[in-house]
Protein backbone atom coordinates (compact mmCIF):
# COMPACT_ATOMS: atom_id res chain seq x y z
CA UNK A 1 0.00 0.00 0.00
CA UNK A 2 2.33 2.71 1.09
CA UNK A 3 5.94 2.06 0.77
CA UNK A 4 8.92 4.14 2.18
CA UNK A 5 12.66 3.77 0.89
CA UNK A 6 15.92 4.82 2.18
CA UNK A 7 14.15 8.40 3.29
CA UNK A 8 17.23 10.69 4.79
CA UNK A 9 15.89 14.15 6.50
CA UNK A 10 18.56 16.28 7.95
CA UNK A 11 18.37 19.41 9.70
CA UNK A 12 20.63 21.48 11.33
CA UNK A 13 23.10 19.35 11.29
CA UNK A 14 21.33 16.65 12.92
CA UNK A 15 19.72 13.40 11.10
CA UNK A 16 16.04 13.77 12.30
CA UNK A 17 15.45 10.39 9.83
CA UNK A 18 18.15 8.02 8.69
CA UNK A 19 17.83 6.01 6.16
CA UNK A 20 14.23 4.71 7.00
CA UNK A 21 12.72 1.85 4.98
CA UNK A 22 9.08 0.57 5.78
CA UNK A 23 6.21 -1.28 4.04
CA UNK A 24 2.54 -0.82 4.95
CA UNK A 25 -0.60 -3.11 4.10
CA UNK A 26 -3.43 -2.56 3.11
CA UNK A 27 -6.43 -1.93 5.76
CA UNK A 28 -3.88 -2.14 8.57
CA UNK A 29 -4.26 0.00 11.62
CA UNK A 30 -0.89 1.13 12.45
CA UNK A 31 0.53 2.92 15.72
CA UNK A 32 3.97 4.34 15.22
CA UNK A 33 5.46 4.79 19.07
CA UNK A 34 9.02 6.26 20.02
CA UNK A 35 10.37 8.68 22.42
CA UNK A 36 10.12 12.37 21.66
CA UNK A 37 12.51 13.49 18.87
CA UNK A 38 12.83 10.18 17.20
CA UNK A 39 11.52 11.51 14.10
CA UNK A 40 7.78 10.09 14.06
CA UNK A 41 6.11 13.46 13.00
CA UNK A 42 8.46 14.25 10.30
CA UNK A 43 7.79 10.33 9.01
CA UNK A 44 4.46 11.12 8.60
CA UNK A 45 4.48 15.12 7.45
CA UNK A 46 6.90 13.30 4.63
CA UNK A 47 4.44 10.89 3.54
CA UNK A 48 1.62 13.62 3.56
CA UNK A 49 4.07 15.56 1.28
CA UNK A 50 4.02 18.83 4.50
CA UNK A 51 8.40 17.83 4.15
CA UNK A 52 10.03 16.53 1.43
CA UNK A 53 12.79 14.01 1.75
CA UNK A 54 16.57 14.58 1.57
CA UNK A 55 17.04 11.18 0.15
CA UNK A 56 14.49 8.71 -0.37
CA UNK A 57 11.21 7.84 -2.23
CA UNK A 58 7.49 7.57 -1.12
CA UNK A 59 5.37 5.06 -3.09
CA UNK A 60 1.72 4.56 -2.64
CA UNK A 61 0.22 1.67 -4.62
CA UNK A 62 3.56 1.37 -6.30
CA UNK A 63 3.95 4.70 -7.87
CA UNK A 64 6.45 7.26 -7.05
CA UNK A 65 4.59 9.77 -5.16
CA UNK A 66 8.05 11.95 -3.76
CA UNK A 67 7.45 14.65 -5.48
CA UNK A 68 3.89 15.38 -5.31
CA UNK A 69 2.34 18.41 -4.00
CA UNK A 70 0.14 18.07 -0.75
CA UNK A 71 -2.66 18.43 -2.45
CA UNK A 72 -1.95 15.68 -5.47
CA UNK A 73 -1.40 13.23 -2.62
CA UNK A 74 -4.45 14.33 -0.84
CA UNK A 75 -6.57 13.56 -4.07
CA UNK A 76 -4.64 10.31 -4.54
CA UNK A 77 -6.35 9.53 -0.77
CA UNK A 78 -4.30 10.28 1.54
CA UNK A 79 -5.50 11.65 4.81
CA UNK A 80 -3.94 13.87 7.62
CA UNK A 81 -5.16 14.86 10.78
CA UNK A 82 -3.19 17.68 12.57
CA UNK A 83 -1.57 17.34 16.05
CA UNK A 84 -2.67 20.86 16.10
CA UNK A 85 -5.60 21.46 14.48
CA UNK A 86 -5.56 24.44 12.58
CA UNK A 87 -8.29 27.82 13.38
CA UNK A 88 -9.74 29.91 10.99
CA UNK A 89 -11.68 32.93 10.90
CA UNK A 90 -15.10 33.10 9.46
CA UNK A 91 -14.93 29.30 7.95
CA UNK A 92 -17.30 27.10 9.78
CA UNK A 93 -17.53 23.59 11.02
CA UNK A 94 -19.95 22.66 7.77
CA UNK A 95 -18.00 24.76 5.59
CA UNK A 96 -14.91 22.50 6.61
CA UNK A 97 -16.50 19.55 6.29
CA UNK A 98 -17.60 20.38 2.77
CA UNK A 99 -14.61 21.30 1.84
CA UNK A 100 -13.26 18.02 3.34
CA UNK A 101 -15.64 15.81 1.57
CA UNK A 102 -14.93 17.39 -1.86
CA UNK A 103 -18.76 17.28 -2.95
CA UNK A 104 -22.20 18.81 -2.12
CA UNK A 105 -23.00 17.81 1.82
CA UNK A 106 -26.02 18.65 2.82
CA UNK A 107 -26.22 19.40 7.27
CA UNK A 108 -27.91 16.10 7.73
CA UNK A 109 -24.70 14.46 5.99
CA UNK A 110 -22.54 16.97 8.12
CA UNK A 111 -24.53 16.33 11.12
CA UNK A 112 -23.89 12.52 10.84
CA UNK A 113 -20.53 12.51 10.79
CA UNK A 114 -20.26 14.97 13.85
CA UNK A 115 -22.41 12.52 16.01
CA UNK A 116 -19.83 10.15 15.12
CA UNK A 117 -16.76 11.89 16.86
CA UNK A 118 -18.97 12.75 19.59
CA UNK A 119 -20.09 16.11 19.17
CA UNK A 120 -23.60 17.00 19.61
CA UNK A 121 -24.33 18.22 15.89
CA UNK A 122 -26.56 20.78 15.95
CA UNK A 123 -24.50 23.19 18.53
CA UNK A 124 -21.17 22.82 16.51
CA UNK A 125 -21.83 22.43 12.83
CA UNK A 126 -22.52 26.22 12.06
CA UNK A 127 -19.80 27.36 14.45
CA UNK A 128 -16.55 28.82 13.20
CA UNK A 129 -13.49 26.72 13.46
CA UNK A 130 -11.71 28.90 15.77
CA UNK A 131 -10.20 29.86 19.11
CA UNK A 132 -13.63 29.84 20.76
CA UNK A 133 -13.67 26.14 20.33
CA UNK A 134 -11.58 24.09 23.25
CA UNK A 135 -8.79 21.65 22.31
CA UNK A 136 -10.87 18.41 22.87
CA UNK A 137 -13.80 20.25 20.06
CA UNK A 138 -11.14 21.17 17.90
CA UNK A 139 -9.42 17.47 17.75
CA UNK A 140 -12.81 15.84 17.20
CA UNK A 141 -13.67 18.40 14.19
CA UNK A 142 -10.18 17.58 12.79
CA UNK A 143 -10.84 13.81 13.14
CA UNK A 144 -14.28 14.44 11.22
CA UNK A 145 -12.77 16.66 8.73
CA UNK A 146 -10.01 13.50 7.82
CA UNK A 147 -13.00 10.89 8.56
CA UNK A 148 -15.65 12.48 6.11
CA UNK A 149 -12.81 12.06 3.09
CA UNK A 150 -12.83 8.56 3.27
CA UNK A 151 -8.93 8.06 2.30
CA UNK A 152 -7.44 5.32 1.38
CA UNK A 153 -4.52 5.89 3.94
CA UNK A 154 -5.40 8.13 6.73
CA UNK A 155 -3.00 9.57 9.16
CA UNK A 156 -3.27 10.80 12.38
CA UNK A 157 -0.31 12.80 14.38
CA UNK A 158 -0.55 12.26 17.39
CA UNK A 159 -4.01 12.41 18.56
CA UNK A 160 -3.85 12.83 22.38
CA UNK A 161 -1.56 16.11 21.97
CA UNK A 162 -2.99 18.97 23.77
CA UNK A 163 -5.96 18.21 24.73
CA UNK A 164 -6.27 17.27 28.90
CA UNK A 165 -6.72 13.85 30.37
CA UNK A 166 -10.15 13.87 30.66
CA UNK A 167 -11.35 14.87 27.22
CA UNK A 168 -8.90 11.85 26.02
CA UNK A 169 -10.59 10.08 27.72
CA UNK A 170 -14.12 10.42 25.99
CA UNK A 171 -11.40 10.75 22.33
CA UNK A 172 -9.84 7.19 22.81
CA UNK A 173 -13.23 5.92 22.45
CA UNK A 174 -13.57 7.27 18.72
CA UNK A 175 -10.05 5.52 18.15
CA UNK A 176 -11.01 2.39 19.58
CA UNK A 177 -14.02 2.71 16.95
CA UNK A 178 -11.55 3.96 14.18
CA UNK A 179 -11.96 1.27 11.75
CA UNK A 180 -15.33 1.96 11.64
CA UNK A 181 -15.08 5.58 10.94
CA UNK A 182 -12.46 5.50 8.90
CA UNK A 183 -11.95 3.09 5.42
CA UNK A 184 -8.40 1.93 4.72
CA UNK A 185 -5.34 2.14 5.78
CA UNK A 186 -4.63 3.83 9.20
CA UNK A 187 -1.17 5.13 10.72
CA UNK A 188 -1.63 6.80 14.02
CA UNK A 189 1.19 8.32 16.19
CA UNK A 190 0.64 7.49 19.47
CA UNK A 191 2.38 6.97 22.91
CA UNK A 192 -1.39 5.62 24.43
CA UNK A 193 -1.45 1.95 25.72
CA UNK A 194 -5.07 2.10 24.73
CA UNK A 195 -4.21 3.11 21.39
CA UNK A 196 -1.52 0.47 20.74
CA UNK A 197 -3.53 -2.29 22.16
CA UNK A 198 -5.99 -1.85 19.00
CA UNK A 199 -2.92 -2.04 16.48
CA UNK A 200 -2.45 -4.52 13.70
CA UNK A 201 0.86 -3.51 13.67
CA UNK A 202 3.45 -1.47 15.99
CA UNK A 203 6.17 0.63 15.09
CA UNK A 204 8.80 1.66 17.32
CA UNK A 205 11.20 4.51 16.69
CA UNK A 206 13.97 5.70 17.86
CA UNK A 207 16.71 8.43 17.35
CA UNK A 208 15.46 8.61 13.61
CA UNK A 209 15.21 4.73 12.95
CA UNK A 210 12.99 1.79 13.11
CA UNK A 211 14.16 0.22 15.94
CA UNK A 212 11.26 -2.29 15.79
CA UNK A 213 8.37 -3.01 13.56
CA UNK A 214 5.70 -6.18 14.34
CA UNK A 215 2.35 -7.08 16.20
CA UNK A 216 0.85 -6.32 19.20
CA UNK A 217 1.77 -9.30 20.75
CA UNK A 218 5.54 -8.89 19.81
CA UNK A 219 5.78 -5.53 20.42
CA UNK A 220 3.98 -4.39 23.60
CA UNK A 221 6.18 -5.95 26.24
CA UNK A 222 9.16 -4.19 24.32
CA UNK A 223 7.85 -0.93 24.16
CA UNK A 224 6.43 -1.36 28.12
CA UNK A 225 8.82 -3.73 29.46
CA UNK A 226 11.68 -1.62 28.73
CA UNK A 227 13.23 1.85 30.31
CA UNK A 228 11.80 3.29 27.50
CA UNK A 229 8.11 3.30 28.74
CA UNK A 230 8.79 6.09 31.37
CA UNK A 231 9.81 8.18 28.18
CA UNK A 232 6.34 7.97 26.24
CA UNK A 233 2.59 8.91 27.43
CA UNK A 234 4.00 11.94 29.27
CA UNK A 235 5.44 14.98 26.89
CA UNK A 236 3.55 16.18 23.61
CA UNK A 237 6.03 17.68 22.04
CA UNK A 238 6.92 17.30 18.41
CA UNK A 239 8.15 13.57 17.47
CA UNK B 1 -34.74 50.59 -15.93
CA UNK B 2 -32.39 48.15 -18.12
CA UNK B 3 -30.52 44.80 -17.67
CA UNK B 4 -27.11 46.54 -15.95
CA UNK B 5 -29.24 48.45 -13.64
CA UNK B 6 -30.96 45.42 -12.49
CA UNK B 7 -27.60 43.47 -12.40
CA UNK B 8 -26.10 45.90 -10.53
CA UNK B 9 -29.41 46.53 -8.04
CA UNK B 10 -28.97 42.71 -7.48
CA UNK B 11 -25.21 43.07 -7.01
CA UNK B 12 -25.46 45.48 -3.77
CA UNK B 13 -29.31 44.61 -2.65
CA UNK B 14 -31.27 41.44 -2.04
CA UNK B 15 -33.63 42.53 -4.57
CA UNK B 16 -36.11 39.85 -5.72
CA UNK B 17 -36.68 39.38 -9.35
CA UNK B 18 -37.29 43.65 -10.49
CA UNK B 19 -38.68 44.63 -7.32
CA UNK B 20 -38.34 45.25 -3.73
CA UNK B 21 -40.54 44.17 -0.05
CA UNK B 22 -41.69 47.26 1.69
CA UNK B 23 -40.80 51.01 1.27
CA UNK B 24 -37.82 51.71 -1.44
CA UNK B 25 -36.73 54.72 -3.62
CA UNK B 26 -34.40 53.65 -6.42
CA UNK B 27 -31.87 56.44 -7.32
CA UNK B 28 -30.04 56.58 -10.86
CA UNK B 29 -27.49 58.59 -12.47
CA UNK B 30 -28.26 61.46 -9.44
CA UNK B 31 -32.28 61.33 -9.76
CA UNK B 32 -34.70 59.40 -8.40
CA UNK B 33 -36.31 57.11 -11.04
CA UNK B 34 -38.97 55.03 -8.66
CA UNK B 35 -40.47 54.85 -5.13
CA UNK B 36 -42.85 53.18 -3.05
CA UNK B 37 -44.23 54.25 0.13
CA UNK B 38 -46.51 52.35 2.94
CA UNK B 39 -48.29 53.04 5.56
CA UNK B 40 -46.15 53.33 7.71
CA UNK B 41 -42.45 54.54 5.80
CA UNK B 42 -43.02 57.75 4.28
CA UNK B 43 -40.11 58.99 1.79
CA UNK B 44 -39.94 62.84 1.10
CA UNK B 45 -37.86 64.80 -1.76
CA UNK B 46 -35.78 66.88 0.11
CA UNK B 47 -35.96 70.32 -1.24
CA UNK B 48 -32.80 72.58 -0.17
CA UNK B 49 -30.49 69.50 -1.53
CA UNK B 50 -30.28 66.48 -3.36
CA UNK B 51 -32.02 63.45 -1.27
CA UNK B 52 -34.75 62.28 0.84
CA UNK B 53 -35.94 62.31 4.09
CA UNK B 54 -37.67 58.14 5.39
CA UNK B 55 -39.99 58.74 7.99
CA UNK B 56 -40.49 55.59 9.61
CA UNK B 57 -43.48 55.60 12.06
CA UNK B 58 -43.30 54.69 15.84
CA UNK B 59 -44.06 51.01 16.99
CA UNK B 60 -43.93 49.85 12.95
CA UNK B 61 -42.08 46.15 13.59
CA UNK B 62 -39.84 44.72 10.71
CA UNK B 63 -40.70 46.73 7.84
CA UNK B 64 -37.93 47.00 4.83
CA UNK B 65 -36.84 50.26 3.24
CA UNK B 66 -34.67 50.12 0.23
CA UNK B 67 -32.74 53.04 -1.14
CA UNK B 68 -30.07 51.49 -3.82
CA UNK B 69 -28.18 53.98 -5.85
CA UNK B 70 -26.88 52.91 -9.40
CA UNK B 71 -24.20 55.32 -11.51
CA UNK B 72 -23.70 54.35 -15.07
CA UNK B 73 -23.00 57.40 -16.75
CA UNK B 74 -19.58 58.28 -16.74
CA UNK B 75 -17.91 61.08 -15.43
CA UNK B 76 -20.92 61.98 -12.90
CA UNK B 77 -20.40 63.74 -9.42
CA UNK B 78 -23.56 62.41 -7.25
CA UNK B 79 -23.57 63.86 -3.88
CA UNK B 80 -26.57 62.89 -1.36
CA UNK B 81 -28.67 63.88 1.53
CA UNK B 82 -30.26 60.95 2.79
CA UNK B 83 -32.20 61.01 6.56
CA UNK B 84 -33.53 58.43 8.86
CA UNK B 85 -35.97 59.40 11.27
CA UNK B 86 -36.85 55.69 12.98
CA UNK B 87 -39.39 56.61 15.31
CA UNK B 88 -39.71 55.42 19.33
CA UNK B 89 -39.71 51.50 19.07
CA UNK B 90 -39.78 50.94 15.10
CA UNK B 91 -37.56 47.99 13.99
CA UNK B 92 -36.85 47.98 10.43
CA UNK B 93 -34.65 46.82 8.01
CA UNK B 94 -32.71 49.48 6.20
CA UNK B 95 -30.81 48.31 2.95
CA UNK B 96 -28.93 50.86 0.96
CA UNK B 97 -25.89 50.92 -1.28
CA UNK B 98 -24.01 52.10 -4.23
CA UNK B 99 -22.99 50.17 -7.49
CA UNK B 100 -21.52 51.93 -10.42
CA UNK B 101 -20.84 50.69 -13.82
CA UNK B 102 -18.29 52.91 -15.87
CA UNK B 103 -17.31 51.62 -18.97
CA UNK B 104 -15.31 54.73 -20.03
CA UNK B 105 -12.46 56.95 -19.19
CA UNK B 106 -14.17 59.72 -16.98
CA UNK B 107 -14.35 59.39 -13.27
CA UNK B 108 -17.77 58.56 -11.12
CA UNK B 109 -18.16 59.25 -8.11
CA UNK B 110 -20.95 58.79 -5.27
CA UNK B 111 -21.18 60.35 -1.92
CA UNK B 112 -23.79 59.68 0.17
CA UNK B 113 -24.16 61.02 3.22
CA UNK B 114 -26.48 59.18 5.84
CA UNK B 115 -27.60 60.09 9.08
CA UNK B 116 -29.84 58.53 10.85
CA UNK B 117 -31.94 60.15 14.01
CA UNK B 118 -33.36 56.84 16.06
CA UNK B 119 -35.81 57.97 18.67
CA UNK B 120 -35.95 55.79 22.46
CA UNK B 121 -36.54 51.87 22.27
CA UNK B 122 -35.90 51.55 18.58
CA UNK B 123 -33.77 49.00 16.02
CA UNK B 124 -31.81 49.42 12.82
CA UNK B 125 -30.27 47.12 11.22
CA UNK B 126 -28.61 48.61 8.28
CA UNK B 127 -27.07 46.93 5.88
CA UNK B 128 -25.19 48.97 3.19
CA UNK B 129 -22.98 47.37 -0.18
CA UNK B 130 -20.41 49.05 -2.07
CA UNK B 131 -19.68 47.93 -5.50
CA UNK B 132 -18.24 48.61 -8.82
CA UNK B 133 -17.60 47.10 -12.36
CA UNK B 134 -17.14 48.52 -16.09
CA UNK B 135 -13.91 48.26 -18.33
CA UNK B 136 -13.11 51.65 -19.08
CA UNK B 137 -10.07 53.44 -17.29
CA UNK B 138 -12.15 55.67 -15.38
CA UNK B 139 -11.97 55.69 -11.81
CA UNK B 140 -15.24 54.57 -10.05
CA UNK B 141 -14.93 56.33 -6.44
CA UNK B 142 -17.56 56.25 -3.47
CA UNK B 143 -17.32 58.13 -0.31
CA UNK B 144 -19.97 57.47 2.55
CA UNK B 145 -20.74 59.34 5.31
CA UNK B 146 -23.07 57.77 8.02
CA UNK B 147 -23.95 59.55 10.87
CA UNK B 148 -25.95 57.77 13.80
CA UNK B 149 -27.74 59.73 16.95
CA UNK B 150 -29.00 56.82 19.25
CA UNK B 151 -31.63 57.66 21.95
CA UNK B 152 -32.41 55.68 25.07
CA UNK B 153 -32.67 52.82 24.52
CA UNK B 154 -31.79 52.59 21.00
CA UNK B 155 -29.88 50.13 18.46
CA UNK B 156 -28.60 50.58 15.45
CA UNK B 157 -26.83 47.38 13.82
CA UNK B 158 -24.46 48.01 10.55
CA UNK B 159 -22.76 45.95 7.85
CA UNK B 160 -20.91 47.44 5.53
CA UNK B 161 -19.49 45.60 2.44
CA UNK B 162 -17.07 46.75 -0.17
CA UNK B 163 -15.80 43.38 -2.07
CA UNK B 164 -15.21 44.46 -5.41
CA UNK B 165 -14.21 47.24 -8.23
CA UNK B 166 -14.26 50.38 -6.20
CA UNK B 167 -11.05 52.53 -7.16
CA UNK B 168 -11.05 55.00 -4.09
CA UNK B 169 -12.89 55.34 -0.93
CA UNK B 170 -13.37 56.95 2.11
CA UNK B 171 -15.54 56.07 3.97
CA UNK B 172 -16.84 57.77 7.60
CA UNK B 173 -18.83 56.21 10.19
CA UNK B 174 -19.78 58.95 13.44
CA UNK B 175 -21.81 57.92 16.30
CA UNK B 176 -23.15 59.57 19.55
CA UNK B 177 -24.91 57.27 22.01
CA UNK B 178 -26.93 58.16 24.68
CA UNK B 179 -28.14 55.90 27.46
CA UNK B 180 -28.87 52.17 27.41
CA UNK B 181 -27.93 52.27 23.43
CA UNK B 182 -26.08 49.70 21.38
CA UNK B 183 -24.03 50.79 17.73
CA UNK B 184 -22.70 47.60 16.32
CA UNK B 185 -20.64 47.83 13.30
CA UNK B 186 -19.05 45.22 10.99
CA UNK B 187 -17.07 46.20 8.13
CA UNK B 188 -15.70 44.05 5.21
CA UNK B 189 -13.23 45.19 2.57
CA UNK B 190 -11.75 43.36 0.00
CA UNK B 191 -8.93 45.59 -2.45
CA UNK B 192 -6.58 44.87 -5.43
CA UNK B 193 -5.04 46.72 -7.80
CA UNK B 194 -4.23 50.27 -7.24
CA UNK B 195 -7.32 50.52 -5.36
CA UNK B 196 -7.24 52.74 -2.35
CA UNK B 197 -9.85 52.76 1.10
CA UNK B 198 -9.53 54.85 3.95
CA UNK B 199 -12.16 54.03 7.12
CA UNK B 200 -12.41 56.73 9.74
CA UNK B 201 -15.10 55.44 12.83
CA UNK B 202 -15.27 58.19 15.11
CA UNK B 203 -18.30 57.35 18.20
CA UNK B 204 -19.08 59.04 21.38
CA UNK B 205 -20.37 57.18 24.27
CA UNK B 206 -22.31 59.89 26.04
CA UNK B 207 -24.95 58.07 28.15
CA UNK B 208 -24.72 55.53 31.29
CA UNK B 209 -24.47 51.43 29.31
CA UNK B 210 -23.87 53.08 26.26
CA UNK B 211 -21.74 50.32 24.15
CA UNK B 212 -20.39 50.02 20.58
CA UNK B 213 -18.90 46.93 18.58
CA UNK B 214 -16.69 47.61 15.67
CA UNK B 215 -15.06 44.63 13.43
CA UNK B 216 -13.56 45.44 10.60
CA UNK B 217 -12.42 42.54 8.44
CA UNK B 218 -10.59 43.49 5.78
CA UNK B 219 -8.23 42.21 2.68
CA UNK B 220 -5.71 44.32 0.58
CA UNK B 221 -4.19 42.42 -2.51
CA UNK B 222 -1.42 43.42 -5.51
CA UNK B 223 -1.01 47.44 -4.67
CA UNK B 224 -3.55 47.99 -2.77
CA UNK B 225 -4.01 50.62 0.23
CA UNK B 226 -5.67 50.62 3.20
CA UNK B 227 -6.15 52.61 6.21
CA UNK B 228 -8.52 52.25 9.21
CA UNK B 229 -8.62 54.40 11.96
CA UNK B 230 -10.93 54.57 15.07
CA UNK B 231 -11.62 56.95 17.92
CA UNK B 232 -13.81 55.90 20.47
CA UNK B 233 -14.96 58.13 23.44
CA UNK B 234 -15.98 56.65 26.49
CA UNK B 235 -17.59 59.85 28.82
CA UNK B 236 -19.29 57.42 31.03
CA UNK B 237 -20.11 53.95 32.02
CA UNK B 238 -19.67 52.23 28.81
CA UNK B 239 -18.13 49.76 26.35
CA UNK B 240 -16.24 50.01 24.08
CA UNK B 241 -14.34 47.42 21.47
CA UNK B 242 -13.01 47.99 18.24
CA UNK B 243 -11.19 44.88 16.16
CA UNK B 244 -9.24 45.61 12.86
CA UNK B 245 -8.21 42.39 11.06
CA UNK B 246 -6.63 42.69 7.79
CA UNK B 247 -4.93 40.05 5.94
CA UNK B 248 -2.17 41.67 3.55
CA UNK B 249 -0.94 40.15 0.00
CA UNK B 250 1.58 41.04 -2.44
CA UNK B 251 2.64 44.44 -2.09
CA UNK B 252 -0.46 45.80 -0.30
CA UNK B 253 0.34 48.08 2.32
CA UNK B 254 -2.52 48.52 5.37
CA UNK B 255 -2.40 50.62 8.12
CA UNK B 256 -4.57 50.15 11.76
CA UNK B 257 -4.64 54.08 13.71
CA UNK B 258 -6.21 52.80 17.06
CA UNK B 259 -7.50 56.01 19.09
CA UNK B 260 -9.80 54.85 23.00
CA UNK B 261 -10.10 57.70 24.80
CA UNK B 262 -11.33 57.13 28.56
CA UNK B 263 -13.25 60.40 30.05
CA UNK B 264 -14.51 58.43 32.95
CA UNK B 265 -13.41 55.80 35.41
CA UNK B 266 -16.15 53.37 34.17
CA UNK B 267 -15.53 54.05 30.73
CA UNK B 268 -13.97 50.00 29.53
CA UNK B 269 -12.97 50.67 26.03
CA UNK B 270 -10.85 47.85 23.81
CA UNK B 271 -9.04 48.13 20.79
CA UNK B 272 -7.47 45.02 18.75
CA UNK B 273 -6.01 45.26 15.64
CA UNK B 274 -3.75 42.66 13.71
CA UNK B 275 -2.46 42.58 9.99
CA UNK B 276 -0.93 39.47 8.44
CA UNK B 277 -0.68 37.59 5.84
CA UNK B 278 -2.91 34.10 5.39
CA UNK B 279 -1.23 31.55 8.14
CA UNK B 280 0.59 28.49 6.49
CA UNK B 281 -0.64 26.11 8.71
CA UNK B 282 -4.18 27.20 7.45
CA UNK B 283 -3.51 26.59 3.75
CA UNK B 284 -1.56 23.40 4.51
CA UNK B 285 -4.47 22.39 5.99
CA UNK B 286 -7.18 22.64 2.63
CA UNK B 287 -4.13 21.20 0.78
CA UNK B 288 -4.02 18.38 3.11
CA UNK B 289 -7.93 17.86 2.33
CA UNK B 290 -7.24 18.04 -1.62
CA UNK B 291 -7.27 22.32 -2.35
CA UNK B 292 -4.71 23.68 -4.80
CA UNK B 293 -2.74 26.74 -2.72
CA UNK B 294 -5.11 29.08 -5.20
CA UNK B 295 -8.47 27.46 -3.96
CA UNK B 296 -7.08 27.07 -0.38
CA UNK B 297 -6.43 30.82 -0.58
CA UNK B 298 -9.82 31.92 -2.04
CA UNK B 299 -11.67 29.45 0.57
CA UNK B 300 -9.81 30.88 3.71
CA UNK B 301 -10.43 34.43 2.23
CA UNK B 302 -14.08 33.99 1.33
CA UNK B 303 -14.37 32.95 5.19
CA UNK B 304 -12.53 35.42 6.41
CA UNK B 305 -15.27 38.25 4.39
CA UNK B 306 -18.00 36.25 5.10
Amino acid sequence: MLELKDICFTRENRKILDHVSLNIDTDKFVVITGPNGSGKSTLVKIIMGIEKPDEGKVLLEGKDITNLSIDERAKLGIGFAFQQPVKFKGITVYDLLKLSSGKEMNKKEACDILSKVGLCAREYVDREVNASLSGGELKRIEIATVAVRNSKFTIFDEPEAGIDLWSFQSLIKIFEDMRKIVKGTTLIISHQERILNIADEIILMKEGKIQAKGSKEELLGQVFGQSMCSKLGGDQENG
Amino acid sequence: MDKTDIELLHEITDMQGETFEGAYNIRKNGQGIERKVTDNINIVTKKDVSGIDIYVKENTKFEFVHIPVIITESGLNDVVYNDFYIGKNANVIIVAGCGIHNDHHKNSQHDGIHRFFLEEGAKVKYIEKHYGEGKGTGKRILNPVTEVHLKKGATLEMESTQIKGVDSTIRTTKGVLEEDTNFVVTEKIMTGGLQKARTIFEVELNGKNASTKVTSRSVATENSVQQFESKVTGNTQCFGHVECDAIIKDKAKVIAIPEIIANNVDANLIHEAAIGKIAGDQLMKLMTLGLNEKEAEEAIIDGFLR
